[in-house]
C-alpha cells in the first residue's frame, strides 16, 4: 500500500496503517491559509506536504504597471503584522535608486516606527505561541499594547493595519505632540507588561516542556534553507541586516543581537522576547536623539526631493513648480532612472528584500520581493518530521508564518 | 575584511575563462553573467572555494526580456558571504523556446521553493529539481503569468459586466 511506504516494519509485525490528515487550509491552529497534508502514524508525523494556499495576489505583476507611490500600498499587505516596516523598506529602496539622501531626524523617526512595528510583530508571534501551548491569557493581555502601537501609527499616518506610511524621503507630516506622548506612554508602561508576560512563560514548566527540544533546526540546515531573522538567530547565527548593512542610521544605535543555541521553539521564543527589549532600548535612544534636535532642524520630517516628495498644499495653489510636481507625482508621470538594485531591511521575520529593475520608465520593469516567510516555510516539512502533531502546531506558530508574506 | 571584487573576478575568470560572459560593477552589488550551462558549476565553486565562500542564497528569481532574442528569460541569483559580508549577483539567460537551467536545490535547500516559484511565473525548467510543480498558482494553469506577453487587464475597459465588483 502506498500509504505505508514510509514505515519500515520489523518482520512478522502486525500490519500497520498510517492516517492521512488535512491540517488546514482553514484550521484555527494554522492562523492563516496554510494546508498541510500530514501522513501520520498515530500522533507522530511521518511526512508532510505543504501548500501555500491559493491566495496569490500577483503583486509583482501589478507592480510592473504602478508608479512607485502606488506600490507602497502593495507592500502593506506583505507582512500585515508589521506593515510600516515594509513601507519604510520600500521607500528606502526607492531612495537608493533615486539617490535621495534623508536627513538624520527622518532616519531616527523611521527607526522609532520600525522598532515599534517589530515589537508589535514579535508580540503577536510570542503570544500566539503561548495560545498554541494552551495559555490564552498572555495573548489578550499584551494586545492592549499592540492597540497602543496602532494608535501611534494612526497619529502618524492616519491608519492602523495597512498603513501606507511615509513618503520617498521622509514622512507625509511631522509627528504630532500626541504621537510623542503616546510613544512616551508606551516606553513607560510596556516594559512592565512585557516583563509580566515573560514571567508567565519563561520559567513555566508546562511551557518549557512543550517548547524545549521541539521544532529544532540546526545552524547548518537553517543557513542552507536561507533562514534569516529571529529564526536563524535562534539557531545561533548572529546575522542581522541592521548590523551587516546598516540603513536608516542604525549605525548610530547601541544594541545587542540576541542569539539562541538550539534553534528550537523555546529559543525562537526567547530570541524574539529579547529582541523586544532591544527594540525598546533602540526606541528610547532614537527618541532622545529626536528630542535633541533644536530650532529649524527639529521641524525636519522629509528630504529635499521635490521630484518625488509631494509639495505642501498651500504651495500647489500658489506656485507653478509645486503645481507641476504635484501633478507629476499624483499621476505617476515621473520617470525613474534606469538601474538595478537590491535593498534589504531587517523585517520582523528576517531579511525583507526588494529587487528592483528599472528601465527608465515610470514604473519598475521588474520588482521582486524577497519574503522571508515564503523561504522559511519550505523547511517546515523537515522540522516536523518525526514529531508529534501538537508540537508541529507550536512550530508553525513559532516560525511566525504570515500568510500575507507567503505570496507576492 | 570584505572580499575585494577584483579577487572574485580573478578567481572566477581563472577557473571558468570564457564561461564568464561579463562583469558589471555599476550597480549596488557586483554582478556577473555566466553561460547558462555552467550555472551550477559556478555556484558550487563559489560555495566551496574557501576564499570566496558564498554559502548563503539570499534570493533567486526570474526576469523576462522579450527584446533579447535567444536570451529572453533570465535567472538572477543573489548570493551572500555572511562571514565577510559580501554580496554577489549572478545572472544567466536562456532562450524562451528552451528555458532549461540546472537546479541549485541540491546545493541550497532553500532554492527548492524559490525555483518552484520561478517555474510557476516564468516557466523556467529546472533540470534535476526534486518536485518541480507550481507553488502559488493552481496546477491546472497552462501559462506562466509574469512573462511580458501577458499584459495586465486594461483598467479603462468598459465591456466587462462584473456584478460582484461592478465597474
Amino acid at each position: 500500500m502506498p500509504e505505508q511506504a514510509n514505515i519500515v516494519l520489523p518482520e512478522g509485525s502486525i500490519e500497520k496503517q498510517t492516517t492521512r490528515l488535512n491540517l488546514g487550509p482553514t484550521h484555527p491552529a494554522t492562523h492563516g491559509v496554510f494546508q498541510n497534508i500530514l501522513e501520520m502514524d498515530g500522533e507522530r508525523i511521518i511526512k508532510t506536504e505543504s501548500t501555500v494556499g491559493y491566495i496569490h495576489r500577483a503583486f509583482e505583476k501589478i507592480a510592473e504597471r504602478r508608479p512607485l507611490y502606488q506600490i507602497t500600498t502593495l507592500t502593506d499587505r506583505l507582512n500585515y503584522c508589521s506593515a510600516p516596516l515594509n513601507n519604510m523598506g520600500w521607500h528606502m529602496t526607492c531612495e537608493k535608486l533615486l539617490s535621495v539622501k534623508t536627513p538624520k531626524r527622518v532616519d531616527y523617526l523611521r527607526v522609532i516606527i520600525m522598532e515599534l512595528s517589530r515589537i508589535s510583530d514579535h508580540l503577536i508571534c510570542n503570544s500566539i505561541v503561548g495560545v498554541d501551548a494552551g495559555a490564552y491569557t498572555g495573548f489578550l493581555y499584551v494586545m492592549q499594547y499592540r492597540e497602543l502601537i496602532y494608535e501611534i501609527y494612526e497619529e502618524v499616518c492616519g491608519s492602523r493595519l495597512t498603513t501606507n506610511m511615509g513618503r520617498i524621503g521622509g514622512f507625509e507630516r511631522n509627528f504630532s505632540n500626541t504621537a510623542f506622548q503616546k510613544i512616551e506612554q508606551f516606553l513607560e508602561e510596556f516594559p512592565k507588561v512585557w516583563k509580566e508576560f515573560e514571567n508567565l512563560f519563561m520559567r513555566n514548566r508546562i511551557f518549557i516542556e512543550r517548547t524545549k527540544g521541539t521544532g529544532a533546526i540546526s545552524a547548518e540546515r537553517a543557513l542552507n534553507f536561507s533562514f534569516t531573522g529571529p529564526n536563524l538567530r535562534a539557531a545561533g547565527i548572529d546575522y542581522d541586516v541592521r548590523v551587516h548593512a546598516p540603513y536608516s542610521s542604525y549605525e548610530d544605535f547601541d544594541f545587542i543581537i540576541p542569539v539562541g543555541t538550539t534553534g528550537d521553539n523555546y529559543d525562537r521564543f526567547m530570541v524574539r522576547g529579547e529582541e523586544v527589549w532591544q527594540s525598546l532600548d533602540i526606541i528610547r535612544q532614537a527618541y532622545q536623539k529626536v528630542q535633541s534636535f533644536k530650532g529649524a532642524e527639529a521641524e525636519v520630517y522629509h528630504a529635499d526631493a521635490p521630484e518625488y516628495y509631494l509639495p505642501a498644499k498651500a504651495d500647489v495653489y500658489t506656485k507653478m513648480e509645486a503645481l507641476i510636481y504635484h501633478f507629476k507625482i499624483v499621476m505617476g508621470e515621473t520617470e525613474i532612472p534606469a538601474g538595478e538594485i537590491y535593498h534589504s531591511i531587517e523585517g520582523a521575520n528576517g531579511e525583507l528584500g526588494f529587487y528592483l529593475i528599472s528601465d527608465g520608465g515610470r514604473t519598475p520593469y521588474r520588482l521582486h520581493f524577497r519574503r522571508p516567510c515564503f523561504i522559511y516555510y519550505q523547511a517546515y516539512e523537515e522540522i516536523v518530521r518525526g514529531t508529534m502533531l501538537s508540537d508541529a502546531i507550536i512550530t508553525l506558530s513559532s516560525l511566525n508564518l504570515i500568510a500575507g508574506e507567503m505570496d507576492a | 575584511m570584505p572580499i575585494h571584487s577584483d579577487h572574485i573576478k580573478e578567481k572566477l575568470n581563472a577557473q571558468f575563462g570564457d564561461g564568464i560572459i561579463s562583469w558589471d560593477a555599476s550597480s549596488d552589488i557586483l554582478a556577473l553573467e555566466v553561460v547558462p550551462s555552467i550555472n551550477l558549476k559556478v555556484l558550487t565553486f563559489l560555495y566551496d572555494e574557501p576564499t570566496l565562500g558564498f554559502q548563503f542564497l539570499t534570493d533567486l528569481t526570474g526576469v523576462h526580456y522579450p527584446d533579447q532574442p535567444g536570451k529572453e528569460i533570465g535567472v538572477v541569483y543573489h548570493l551572500h558571504n555572511l562571514k565577510e559580508n559580501a554580496r554577489l549577483r549572478m545572472k544567466i539567460f536562456v532562450p524562451i523556446e528552451k528555458p532549461d537551467v540546472f537546479t541549485a536545490s541540491g546545493l541550497f535547500s532553500g532554492a527548492n521553493w524559490m525555483e518552484r516559484e520561478t517555474f510557476d511565473f516564468y516557466g523556467i525548467h529546472f533540470i534535476g529539481h526534486p518536485n518541480l510543480k507550481r507553488v502559488l498558482n493552481v496546477d491546472e494553469m497552462d501559462y506562466h503569468p509574469l512573462r511580458k506577453e501577458y499584459p495586465l487587464e486594461d483598467q479603462t475597459r468598459i465591456d466587462k459586466d462584473d456584478e460582484m465588483f461592478g465597474r
